[in-house]
């Protein structure tokens, strides 16, 4: 009986084996050669359970991203290497005064399914989005066309609209976008998945698109199992010239980033997005060069309740600054993340490139580590508030309490005093969440910042302007906000740029928030593979990957 | 027997509904789940106001209790945040832990029985010292230790096993974590055989047997294990509920995507629904193996009877 049954597991092991070798091996002939590697082959990657169903509009988190920039093409995209946004679906994006933009479609694009990709398929993609009653969470992109308070109340009263009026198509392949403000940087904002196009299909049998994905991007969903494995395969009509160079990926949920890495290890999954922290100090040494550390967009800060009178009050900008200069960045990035991380020195990333607005050393004295001077400004400023300080973070995920810990000795050893400064855990990210939404900040709290595009406006509008989404500490200056104001209706970009780094130089002086680190990307991969490279966001370039 | 069995179950009525409410409200004092689902950035307060109406969590806690008793009853344990049906869940879910724990108990039933009536019968012999020294560190050792070890050993360095169990965890790929779960237990099924044997190897009833001629095995089989098998077998049924519960660290280990992946998931997502449904099913599973315990005990020694 129970010979029977093993009997039965190796021939559906074998099975699944054979399936797999006879997809793998059916593209080979179709390829006629492009250097190295096998371009039928497919890869398996490390992969996390996405927060959200998988919808364009609706996904704001890594993981579902991941899928999304495999399987969609959007009017721009970011290049992978140095992050500027290039066209790809658009043919031309016009416009005379930074408010009114005409958008040309390229022609011959189609979904996967056949269907054209036309203006429409956009206009009806960013409706959809916009919409109250569809829930999506990444709504607000669309907040600058105009007519999104109708479809999208901020009160949560009924909708009065369906769809944006500032949106209109001209023709198959022409529409055009109104604003209701000046935003010069708008067309270089398209390469978001939150702007992706959609098939009809979407719309008329939303589950059925829901359980198998389709969209125009290299390639296309082969199958879904939820919360076990996405299987994507070369889409052997893309029209684009960014065809994947292997045939498909294979993305494994792992729950534990420790047993991804261990698979590796032992040769069982051939790419690993998110070296485990407690591997840092072996990974070099395990992988070699195919360990991957490259700058991301992504910074690390501590935020201040600045509705907190303590926080806010006379003398509050010394202390803040006092603190910043009795945190010894470089020590902590060296000995807790193993040099994963890179001291930050302005507000914004060293991803955007000088001409996009990222300027080293812009925090000057306030970012490097002087204890003598944390001091005399911390007693200038009037002290600590009730003489301690606790920063706050969520302790379920991210190992943030080594850093934490790291940061309070950093300061209490600065001070010269072992109880100005402690971690405040709080059990999950979610109440985490909660407690800084109901402004019950006592004291400086994580943040994190991960862009949406390389734009330094991406790095400072919506952290630090009054009332925008992400201004956790309710931080409001009007000099500032004048500043980004001026930035945006800027049609000269590197003007543009120039005016923006004022505005970060607003929130120097004021140290609306202590920049901490600059987050690098890691990956390790087999030796099966190779060109692997991490983009800005921290993403591997799947299609760019070759096996063999 | 009749009438006790449906006395029991009658009584896991109470059981069932403290239990529940008891989970209810600790994952409601956690706080607002919308506010961890748009991650760093707020959710638009539109948006969340939807969400909130959406998955019932604008009503008060006793009104969210009774519509999700009410709904259960139906068989319709709610939707995960990732628009999944919480049922969705379970079908995936509960087949691959249980076949883990089939995989566990069996270790336990097997080898701890074995061993344990081994060392019994061999009080103080070498074999006896050495499974107390080895049951001991088992037992002092950690799960997640074990399974790192064995993973890293088996997996990596050695390459006899995969390190992770693949998503149709076949009963193959599982007998190295079952062993893992059920390591600890198996140490105490051991200890506990031995000892229950060794007591009664000095009953009135096996010497009887004993003189009137019969053959060992037949001894051992008929009259002392049989007799010596109740704490065992109490111990190995409460165990099954805590096994399938217990399998979170086993289960995220070798990323087995069963029972404790998906509760950790629902913990860490602060999905009511989630956390709520498994744990209203395990609480099932622990009230069943329980009764089926106190059954099987007539079948063991028939004086023992109910009423």
């Amino acid at each position: 009986m129970r010979g029977a049954t093993h009997a039965r597991w190796i021939a559906g092991a074998v099975a699944v084996a054979l399936a797999a070798t006879a997809c793998g091996g059916g593209d080979d002939d179709s390829d006629s050669g492009s250097g190295s590697g096998d371009t039928g082959a497919v890869l398996s990657s490390s992969w996390g359970d996405p927060q959200n169903p998988l919808e364009p509009a609706n996904t704001n988190e890594v993981q579902g991203g991941k899928v999304l920039d495999m399987i969609f093409r959007g009017l721009k995209r970011y290049d992978p290497k140095t992050g500027e946004a290039k066209d790809m679906l658009a043919e031309e994006i016009e416009t005379t005064d930074s408010q009114n933009f005409t958008i040309t479609v390229k022609d011959g694009w189609t979904f996967s399914n056949g269907e054209k990709v036309t203006a429409k398929s956009f206009v009806d993609a960013w409706n959809y989005g916009a919409s109250l009653k569809n829930n999506q969470k990444n709504a607000y992109f669309f907040e600058y066309i105009e007519g999104y308070d109708k479809t999208h109340p901020d009160d949560g009263s009924k909708q009065s609209a369906d769809t944006l009026s500032g949106l209109k198509v001209v023709d198959d392949n022409t529409f055009t976008v109104k604003l209701t403000q000046k935003f010069s940087t708008f067309p270089d904002t398209l390469g978001y998945n939150a702007f992706a196009p959609l098939p009809q299909s979407f719309f008329t049998d939303h589950d059925a698109w829901l359980s198998k994905p389709v969209g125009n991007g290299p390639y296309a969903v082969d199958s879904y199992t939820k919360g076990s494995q996405l299987s994507v395969r070369k889409w052997d009509d893309y029209p684009g010239d960014d065809k994947a160079q292997n045939g498909g990926v294979d993305l494994k949920v792992y729950t534990d980033n420790n047993t991804a890495y261990t698979d590796l290890m032992a040769g069982n999954l051939d790419l690993v997005d998110d070296v485990p922290a407690a591997q840092l100090k072996n990974v070099e040494a395990d992988l070699g060069d195919r360990y991957i550390n490259t700058p991301a967009g992504i910074i690390q800060t501590l935020s201040f309740p600045f509705y907190d009178e303590d926080w806010n009050k006379e003398g509050s900008d010394k202390v803040r600054e006092g603190l910043s200069r009795a945190i010894d960045r470089d020590q902590i990035t060296d000995t807790i993340f193993q040099k994963t991380r890179t001291p930050a020195t302005d507000w914004t990333s060293p991803v955007l490139g000088e001409d996009g607005g990222y300027k080293k050393g812009l925090c000057g004295d306030a970012c490097e580590y002087d204890a003598d001077a944390a001091k005399k400004l911390i007693e200038e400023g009037g002290g600590l508030p009730g003489g301690q300080v606790k920063i706050t973070y969520n302790a379920d995920t991210g190992s943030h309490k080594q850093w934490v810990d790291a940061v309070c000795n950093s300061i209490n050893n600065a001070l010269d005093n072992d109880k100005a400064c402690v971690g405040n855990p709080v059990g999950t990210f979610a109440d985490y969440r909660n407690q800084i939404t109901q402004r019950k900040m006592s004291g400086p709290f994580r943040a994190g910042w991960q862009m949406d595009y390389p734009l330094i406006q991406n790095f400072l509008q919506p952290l630090y302007y009054t009332n925008a989404s992400s201004n956790d500490g309710k931080w409001s200056n009007a000099e500032f906000d004048k500043l980004v104001d001026e930035a945006n209706a800027e049609s000269d970009t590197a003007k543009a740029v120039q005016t923006f780094q004022q505005a970060e130089e607003v929130v120097r002086d004021n140290m609306a928030a202590i920049p901490l680190w600059y987050q690098n990307g890691s990956a390790g991969y087999s030796a099966r593979l190779s060109d692997v490279s991490l983009n800005p966001f921290s993403v591997p370039v799947y299609d760019q990957i070759k096996v063999g | 027997m009749g009438r006790y069995v449906v006395r029991r179950l009658l009584q896991m009525i109470p059981v069932f509904v403290g239990a529940t409410l008891l989970i209810f409200l600790m994952v409601n004092v956690m706080g607002d789940p919308i506010a961890g689902l748009c991650g760093d950035r707020e959710c638009d307060p539109a948006t969340a106001a939807q969400l909130r109406r959406e998955f019932g969590l604008d009503m008060p806690v006793w009104q969210q209790y009774l519509t999700y008793m009410g709904n259960v009853f139906t068989g319709d344990f709610g939707t995960a945040f990732n628009g999944q049906e919480v049922t969705e869940l379970m079908a995936s879910a509960f087949p691959v832990t249980i076949r883990l724990t089939i995989v566990a108990i069996l270790f336990e039933v097997v080898v701890g029985i074995t061993l344990g009536v081994v060392t019994g019968l061999r009080r103080g012999r070498p074999v006896d010292t050495g499974a107390l020294v080895v049951t001991l560190v088992v037992i002092s050792v950690p799960t997640f230790v074990t399974g790192l070890l064995l993973q890293l050993l088996l997996g990596v360095e050695w390459g006899w096993i995969s390190p992770s169990v693949s998503s149709e965890a076949p009963f193959d790929e599982l007998i190295v974590p079952g062993l893992v779960l059920a390591s600890v237990s198996l140490a105490y099924v051991t200890r506990l055989t031995r000892t229950s044997i060794a007591e009664n190897t000095r009953a009135d009833y096996v010497r009887t047997a004993v003189a009137k001629g019969l053959p060992r095995h037949r001894v051992i089989r008929k009259h002392l294990l049989r007799n010596s098998l109740i704490p065992v077998v109490t111990f190995i049924g409460t165990d099954i509920g805590a096994l399938m519960g217990g399998a979170i660290v086993t289960e995220r280990i070798f990323n087995i995507h069963g029972v404790g992946y998906q509760l950790y998931q629902g913990i860490l997502r602060q999905n009511t629904q989630t956390v709520v449904g498994f744990v209203t099913v395990l609480v099932l599973v622990f009230l069943l193996a329980n009764l089926l315990v106190d059954l099987l005990y007539a079948v063991l020694d028939p004086r023992i009877r109910y009423a």
